[in-house]
């Protein structure tokens, strides 16, 4: 179910004094994050987050197209390798 | 013969079904299309003259249906797939993409049944 909207968007507030902090010193590092539930937002577009991913931290470079979207979406917690039968026919 | 958006409605259904076979409309689209319009749901796609027909078609026009519609389906998909979001990496891999359990059934998006030779079991002495 959706979040209201009465609420506004999830986007904690340490997080958002980072990304204002590295706006108006027009300095480009990757910001740490482990907000993965966090909303993108329009100010975030052009930045990098490291998105933990309970492992490590992905690098996610914000685009326009993923405002709106939430971090986690972009840094898979789960790794899939290949079934048993399957990995039988990528060798041929 | 009813054509309406590049669709063949059937001749011999109700009026409220035949329009479900354009693509973007259902049965309730379909009601309100009908009743804006001023046609029972009951009278078959044939039994309309030219003048239902065309009022049916002015309110089908303003509405995004058949290629429009899919193409824009196809659009969202590919705008999760490029952004290289979980949504996009499930469309890619043909698995379901709402978190639905992928340990049994999901035959829709896999598609048919692929049998792998079942490992050799060990034997219990």
């Amino acid at each position: 179910m959706a979040r209201s909207l009465k609420k506004g968007p999830y986007i904690p507030a340490h997080l958002e004094k980072k990304v204002v902090k590295m706006i108006e010193s027009k300095k480009k590092t990757v910001i740490k994050t482990w907000a993965r539930a966090s909303m993108i937002s329009p100010d975030f577009v052009g930045q990098t987050f490291a998105v933990h991913n309970g492992n490590k931290f992905i690098p996610v470079y914000v685009t326009e197209n993923m405002v709106g979207h939430k971090f986690g979406e972009f840094a898979p917690t789960r790794t899939f390798r290949a079934h048993s039968g399957a990995r039988k026919d990528e060798s041929k | 013969m009813a054509r309406i958006s590049g669709v063949d409605l059937p001749k011999h259904k109700r009026g409220e079904i035949g329009l479900t076979y354009i693509f973007g409309i259902g049965r309730s689209t379909a009601q309100n299309i009908l009743t804006q319009s001023g046609i029972s749901f009951d009278k078959k796609v044939e039994e309309w003259n030219d003048d239902e027909l065309n009022k049916i078609r002015g309110i089908i026009t303003e509405m995004k249906v058949e290629g429009a519609l899919r193409s824009e389906v196809q659009l969202n998909i590919k705008r999760l797939v490029d952004i290289n979001s979980y949504r996009g990496m499930r469309h890619r891999s043909g698995l379901p993409v709402r978190g639905q359990r992928t340990r049994t059934n999901c035959r829709t998006r896999k598609g048919k049944r692929k049998t792998v030779a079942n490992k050799k079991k060990a034997t219990k002495m």
